[in-house]
């Protein structure tokens, strides 16, 4: 009966997800954005040639020469190829940095320093839509939101440490600020123009010279970075951007100038590196897993609610650290909940990261996809259903249908490890004290959620929560001024916000 | 009678040992016991060690704590956390106000013991004079530190969004090995003022006042499990200090390069919050302040929409 009544295409009825919905494509185009053929090693301000000859990276026959190629995920072509730094290459560009510290940036008034960081989120609002194109294009993630948030709040996270710079004195009450010196820092793949902005905004406001290395897969939009600053006239040396895997990371953890690392990735890569500079005065900032708890009560507004769980899961493909992969229904609410989330996830538009339309676009890389199968399979293995959204997937390419697993305990897998992708696993509570039990029972605390029209619930449930953000009635919401990070093993230190400025300051009396 | 009681134990000359009385009353030694979750245990262990002043002379059988009472303590501190870190922050203060009263009241036998412990009289007058005046620098600050540190921050979006700190939760400390109370009570002071619960390791070779401090707070309404205060070896016990999974911050206060660096690696394990205490001076002004109460804090965000009908502005 439904059926029929959907053929007929009438205005007058209620939406109805049976039907097949389609949008036409509105694909942005390529054309506004450059991508050269091949990228080196920007180090002391010019494009550095890597010092080739055997990779960092040992047994590995495709990267032969000192270059390793960078693919779109949406269809597995090369985009372009970059310089693998080895242990050479990354002395000479901690070596840049030493320099452009000693002689220049540690030397420059605060205010002249303020005005360099200003001038480059200036150039990077100019390019917003090329970063923006090549975010998408490299990275997988829907232009929809390199367009609308990768770039903007990286433009903005460099304007408001511009500010701080001149204006350290006000931060610390009854202290003097001193900068640290070189910083090493290694981001993620996730969010790779931002996270760049995250970690070289304040480390330069605050008086200290970088060596950034990007993620293997993403390593195009630093790259654009690096263009820009190198147009901006910042001293050379200032920042340097060095691309390669995990032994160029290493490289960065293990050299024996640098001062301080701060590092975005996996708790297990964050422990390392804490092994590694064991023993070293390096100061270290780790931004680390998560497995966040969004909770809903059934005094909450269920459309918005069901709507923020959507996004705090399969925003950027839930290839997000403070992603809100576990969520807890109150028990009375759970039947309705579920139901919606299936309807909502069936009209998601997974597909070609370039076009506006799309929700959902590639997984970043084929190790991940690899993951998120292996994560997959765990839930169905366990005991807990999974139901996934009907959509259709591209030929070629990786890609994941968004997935929620319902029946799901406490001591699943998949309610316990990160999964780093689209997969949400529902879990049910009665009581207040139970969901915080629940929630606080991981080993993470980078981020949680809580849903509920009570305003005395809200604050009663925010205050319990061990984790480092939580998003009441809203989640997935980032800004400048406002201080990121975990709890417990989703690491230490804190980024944007006044917060923000200590990691990368020693404090003297 | 009573006039030979007060001679004997009272009685102190310059050089800190007692003056011979002809007194024939056998002097009550002290046992020197540990403290766990509010109770004066021995070690299970059933082990004792025996510190002595630069002359020789033993001081007390001191117990030899365990990795088992640790971890004894680890839950007792554990236990007592979400109910610390729940009072008021002016109840806190209060709090840590009384542990300086009862410190003052008993000032004189801290003294005695400091000078058992190789102190001058006037030195040990000086270090408990600090230790009180230290607690209550931390009771004031109990109810201030948040409003120092937190933010309001002014997001761009819609959304009303603020930073606090809260306390990391369970801290475990080597406490400073020369300053026998003084370096005690600046490591305790500033984890329990920001609502952490802790678990001390006093200083090995001068551990009479740690026992009797315990005593102090035992008779100052600190809940029990807030302070847990073990004696024995860094030397044994540092590693399962920084080893524990249910252990969120670690405190080390001396300057030993390769100690440090297996904390630091052993830290990892869970990714305690560690930090090296190893250039204060404890019996000066630096040896006190709020961010020292900072460290053992989480810098927590919480944002909230705020409706915004419309399009419409402030009403006002």
């Amino acid at each position: 009966m439904a059926k029929t009544i959907s053929k007929k295409k009438s205005n007058t009825i209620k939406l109805n997800f049976d039907t097949s919905w389609s949008y036409a494509p509105a694909p942005e185009s390529k054309s506004a954005a450059t991508i050269n053929k091949q990228y080196d090693l920007f180090i002391n301000g010019e494009w550095v040639k890597p010092s080739g000859g055997k990779p960092a990276r040992l047994n590995d026959d495709s990267r032969s020469g000192g270059y390793f190629d960078t693919i779109n995920p949406a269809n597995e072509e090369k985009l372009s190829e970059v310089a693998e730094a080895n242990v050479a290459d990354v002395d000479k560009a901690v070596k840049a940095a030493r320099t452009a510290y000693e002689k220049v940036w540690k030397k420059m008034p605060a205010k002249e320093r303020a005005k360099y960081v200003f001038r480059i989120s200036r150039m990077i609002q100019e390019k917003a839509r090329e970063l923006a194109i090549i975010e998408s294009l490299d990275g997988g993630k829907p232009i929809r939101e390199s367009r609308d948030f990768d770039v903007p709040t990286a433009a903005n996270h460099f304007f408001y440490y511009a500010g701080w710079a001149d204006k350290l004195e006000y931060a610390f009450p009854n202290r003097k600020t001193e900068s640290l010196g070189v910083a090493g820092q290694i981001i993620p793949w996730n969010f790779p123009l931002l996270m760049a902005a995250w970690k070289i905004a304040p480390a330069i406001a605050t008086g200290n010279t970088v060596v950034l290395k990007p993620a293997e897969t993403t390593p195009l939009t630093a790259l654009k970075l690096a263009e820009i600053i190198q147009e901006s006239d910042l001293p050379p040396g200032v920042v340097n951007i060095v691309t390669g895997a995990g032994a160029t990371g290493a490289a960065i953890v293990n050299h024996p100038d640098i001062n301080k690392i701060a590092f975005t990735g996996s708790t297990d890569v964050g422990k390392i590196i804490q092994r590694a500079i064991a023993g070293t005065n390096k100061k270290a900032t780790l931004e680390l897993g998560g497995k966040a708890a969004n909770i809903i009560f059934e005094d909450a507004p269920i459309d918005q609610a069901v709507e923020g769980v959507i996004n705090g899961i399969y925003f950027n493909q839930g290839h997000v650290c403070c992603a809100g992969s576990r969520l807890y229904v109150q028990e009375s609410i759970a039947k309705q909940v579920i139901k919606k989330l299936r309807d909502r996830i069936e009209s998601l538009i997974v597909g070609d990261p370039l076009d506006k339309n799309t929700d959902i676009g590639a997984i970043n890389s084929r190790q991940q996809l690899e993951t998120i199968h292996k994560y997959l399979d765990i839930g169905k293995k366990e005991g807990a259903e999974m139901y996934q959204s009907s959509c259709s997937l591209p030929g070629r390419g990786f890609w994941c249908r968004p997935t929620l697993f319902t029946n799901v305990a406490q001591s699943n897998r998949i309610a316990q490890e990160e999964i780093f992708g689209p997969v949400l696993a529902i879990l049910t509570f009665r009581t207040d004290d139970e969901v915080i039990e629940k929630a606080n029972n991981s080993p993470y605390g980078l981020s949680a959620g809580v849903w509920t029209d009570k305003g005395s619930k809200i604050f009663n449930m925010t205050r319990r929560m061990r984790a480092g953000v939580v998003w009441a009635n809203t989640f997935n919401k980032f800004d400048p001024s406002s201080p990121f990070g975990g709890y417990k093993e989703s690491g230490f230190g804190r980024e944007g916000g006044l917060h923000g400025l200590l990691p990368y300051l020693n404090l003297v009396n | 009678m009573e006039k030979t009681i007060k001679k004997s134990s009272l009685t102190i000359s310059e050089n800190g040992l007692e003056k011979k009385t002809s007194s024939k009353r056998l002097e009550v030694l002290k046992t020197y016991k540990i403290y766990i979750g509010g109770q004066f245990p021995r070690t299970e262990s059933g082990r004792y060690y025996q510190p002595t002043n630069a002359s020789g002379k033993k001081l007390a059988n001191v117990c030899l704590s365990s990795r088992k009472d640790f971890r004894d303590a680890v839950v007792a501190a554990r236990g007592a956390a979400s109910g610390w870190s729940g009072r008021a922050a002016f109840n806190r203060g209060q709090i840590l106000y009384r542990m300086a009263e009862m410190l003052e009241g008993r000032k004189a036998q801290f003294i005695e013991e400091l000078i058992q412990q190789d102190s001058t009289k006037a030195k040990a007058e000086k270090e408990v004079n600090l230790a009180i005046d230290r607690l209550i620098y931390y009771a004031g600050w109990c109810d201030k530190y948040q409003q120092i540190y937190s933010a309001v921050n002014p997001v761009a979006t819609s959304h009303f969004n603020f930073s606090v700190p809260e306390p990391t939760g369970v801290v475990s400390i080597i406490a400073p090995q020369a300053d026998s109370l003084l370096g005690l009570v600046s490591v305790i002071a500033p984890v329990i003022a920001g609502g952490n619960t802790c678990i001390v390791l006093a200083s090995e070779t001068k551990p009479l006042c740690s026992v009797t401090f315990a005593e102090v707070l035992n008779s100052s309404d600190l809940p029990g499990g807030v302070v847990n205060i073990l004696t024995g070896k860094p030397s044994e016990l540092t590693s399962w200090f920084v080893d524990h999974m249910d252990v969120n911050a670690t405190i080390y206060c001396e300057s030993n390069s390769d100690v440090q660096k297996m904390m630091r690696e052993k830290s990892a394990l869970n990714l305690k919050r560690i930090f090296f205490y190893d250039k204060v001076k404890w019996n000066t002004d630096e040896g006190q302040s709020p961010y020292f109460i900072m460290d053992t804090q989480e810098i927590k965000t919480t944002w909230h929409p705020i409706e915004n009908i419309a399009g419409s502005g402030a009403g006002y």
